[in-house]
């Protein structure tokens, strides 16, 4: 929805929220649902009232546990049982510089100091012990904002007994923490508060009328950064970004001026403004998003402005380069496609508000921002937090060079006239095996992330994952693919329920990335299936498949790997069995398995 | 801008804050009066009504306000100022 995309008019949002809720509930479906615990240290009414709102429009459906007033760490502690039952997806803390509970003076000596920070984080540190013991769910928790006055004045920040440098202390060993715990996120609201300014964020009124940390009007910002994190955990971050060339990567014309005229690089103030969003749509690569571009342009003037000496985006940093005259939104779903991803996961950065409409009633879902003059274009695309960073996984760096290898195997693919002997050419190495602890984090993105080619469409947190892995009467299964023209890291995950009274083995989530379709990956996985099923007396395989709005291609998935239909509903989902037969031979001949 | 112009733009507040249009309100409105007014539904209503009329409640008129006629009659003075 138009009016929650950044930037937004937060009073509006105030205002409206309950007319944008009605809306987005009557517009949205199959939205993911999710229980979110919110836990404060101040009065949270009015942030879950608008992080409702942007969660629905990432297509989550939240369900909300609000503590009592200021009773965060009391909840978790003493095991508040509407808590407990409540099984949280996540929890929220959302504490402030108001939550501490002492802060060194003037005359402080600094042993006590230190004392007084271990007394503190150690507040925080047992209740996010014990979160991790009982819930086992993601948790976010905000860090210390600055506070509105400052009694040392400048030297707030450089002496011990200054609560500057004690907060900065205390964020500091947070942010270990988060580095140290899997599942553990910060919210930065030192950083928010900064970016709204902290004079207004920390208006006094707010806490002593109404107990609110920070200002009404700075709720919707906190709640959008806040929505951010949480979209990403659950895998609905978007993937790639779709440029324009002409005054959105330079100034100027291509076609018109000439390569050479071109506004790019330090000769005039402009061309430095956009010599630095080049740099920063360049940095983006490192973080895992892909680039494209979509340019109303001949091809040759297109790479010809790509090529400038001054440029710092080169043509390689694209994966696909659509440089015509089609219309933009047919180019962006034609870029979906050849990078096999869904159009919902682009981002289109376009200078021209016409071209953004076009593309946005063409192709719901896409994110189109206003990304208003050049000098904002950093602004508006990084405040958007498209590509929240949640965890940084050696896949996400390495995601365009993977993208760029599947693109490469296409093109060789046509100048072989068997598939088969194409496949074999490629010369893939697998790995199937038990979850593993380095895989966790990948092995739960993928059951966040896969919407193709999923067929039971269970989401689950990295602690889920390790309890699966732990579980005696699991079996599970990732999968690892390796050709000649590079790594593609761990694309398949398939988890299997024994039922030891029935000899059989039930089939709870199976999925694949849609990186490796077409591999005979998915048979290299049965086989593994069917291997450790023999080694444990397991003679029967039950899948299930699911139907929601992504995954139709899965549908007849059973059936093509040789499973019986004995069920189907009148919603389509359906029920499938394989007895293993007593010589089993194995449907993978094209890849090499360790298992 | 005089007390009738305060009563419509403010019952236009009203009437967004709580996503209902049937809502009018009046010199002796209270909280008592609309359902969903309650004590943290006010501090959204107090905020979208500084945004309205581009003014600033303090602390003691937000304490003292006891009815709707109270409320337009402290915009009308700030406006006036």
């Amino acid at each position: 929805m138009r009016e929650l995309e950044y930037p937004f008019d937060s009073e509006y949002i105030l205002k409206k929220s309950k007319r944008i809720r009605r809306q987005l509930l009557e517009e949205g479906s199959a939205f993911l649902h999710k229980k979110i615990a919110v836990l404060g240290g101040s009065t949270t009414h009015d942030i879950i009232r608008v992080l409702e709102l942007f969660l629905l429009n990432c297509g989550i459906e939240p369900e909300f546990y609000e503590s009592e007033y200021a009773q965060y760490w009391q909840d978790v502690m003493f095991d508040n049982p509407l808590l407990v039952r409540f099984e949280p997806d996540l929890i929220f803390i959302h504490t402030s510089n108001r939550n501490i509970a002492a802060y060194p003076a003037p005359g402080t000596g600094e042993d006590e100091i230190d004392a007084m920070l271990e007394e503190q984080y150690g507040h925080f540190a047992a209740m996010w012990d014990r979160i991790a013991d009982r819930y086992h769910c993601p948790v976010i928790q905000n860090n210390f904002e600055y506070p509105f006055y400052r009694i040392l004045g400048n030297r707030e920040a450089v002496l011990p007994q200054g609560r500057i440098r004690f907060l900065n202390r205390l964020n500091e060993k947070f942010y270990r923490y988060a580095r140290e715990h899997d599942d553990f996120y910060i919210h930065d609201i030192n950083y928010i508060s900064a970016a709204y300014g902290l004079d207004k964020w920390a208006d006094p009124f707010y806490w002593h009328m109404y107990k609110y940390a920070m200002c009404m009007q700075a709720i919707p910002e906190f709640s959008y950064n806040l929505a951010n994190i949480i979209k990403a955990i659950f895998g609905r971050n978007k993937k790639s970004l779709v440029l324009d060339l002409d005054n959105t990567l330079w100034g100027g014309v291509v076609g018109d001026d000439g390569a050479e005229n071109l506004e790019i690089g330090q000769e005039t103030s402009l061309g430095q403004v956009y010599s630095e969003f080049q740099r920063y749509i360049k940095a983006q690569k490192d973080i895992g998003v892909m680039l494209n571009v979509n340019s109303k342009n001949e091809y040759d003037n297109a790479l010809a402005g790509l090529n400038h000496p001054d440029g710092i985006l080169r043509p390689d940093d694209f994966l696909v380069i659509k440089a015509n005259w089609e219309p933009k939104s047919s180019n962006m779903a034609a870029i979906a496609q050849e990078l096999n991803i869904l159009p919902e996961s682009l981002v289109f950065v376009d200078d021209n508000p016409a071209e953004r409409d076009i593309v946005r009633t063409q192709l719901p879902g896409v994110a189109a921002p206003d990304i208003g003059t050049p000098e904002q274009y950093i602004r508006v695309l990084d405040h958007a937090g498209f590509f929240e960073v949640t965890n940084l996984s050696e896949d996400d760096r390495r995601r365009s060079e993977m993208y760029r290898a599947n693109i490469e195997r296409e093109r060789q693919q046509q100048n072989f006239g068997d598939y088969r002997e194409y496949l074999r050419s490629l010369e893939m190495r697998g790995t199937i095996k038990p979850f593993e602890p380095v895989y966790m984090a990948r092995i739960a993105q993928l059951t966040n992330k896969s919407n193709q080619f999923n067929l039971t469409t269970r989401r689950y947190t990295q602690s889920d994952i390790e309890r699966f892995a732990a579980d005696e009467s699991y079996i599970t299964r990732y999968g690892k693919l390796e050709d000649k023209f590079g790594d593609n890291g761990v694309v398949s995950v398939v988890i299997g329920r024994k039922d030891e009274a029935e000899r059989a083995l039930h089939l709870e989530l199976w999925l694949m990335s849609c990186r490796v379709l077409k591999r005979d990956m998915e048979y290299a996985m049965l086989d593994g299936m069917v291997h450790a099923c023999r080694s444990c007396g397991i003679a029967t395989l039950f899948g299930y498949y699911y139907p929601t709005a992504k995954n139709a291609m899965v549908r007849d998935f059973y059936g093509a790997m040789g499973f019986e239909k004995i069920r189907e509903e009148e919603d389509h989902s359906s029920v499938w069995r394989y007895d293993i037969p007593a010589v089993y031979e194995d449907k993978n001949t094209v890849i090499r398995v360790a298992e | 801008m005089n007390r009738e112009e305060v009563f419509d733009r403010l019952n236009e507040v009203f009437r967004d804050v709580f996503d209902d249009d049937s809502i009018t309100v009046t010199e002796t409105t209270t909280a008592d009066d609309i359902e969903e007014w309650d004590s943290l539904e006010h501090i959204n209503l107090l905020a979208a009504v500084e945004q309205e009329f581009g003014i600033k409640f303090n602390m003691g008129q937000v304490v003292s306000m006891k009815n709707v006629g109270e409320m337009a009659d402290i915009i009308i003075a700030q406006l006036g100022a």
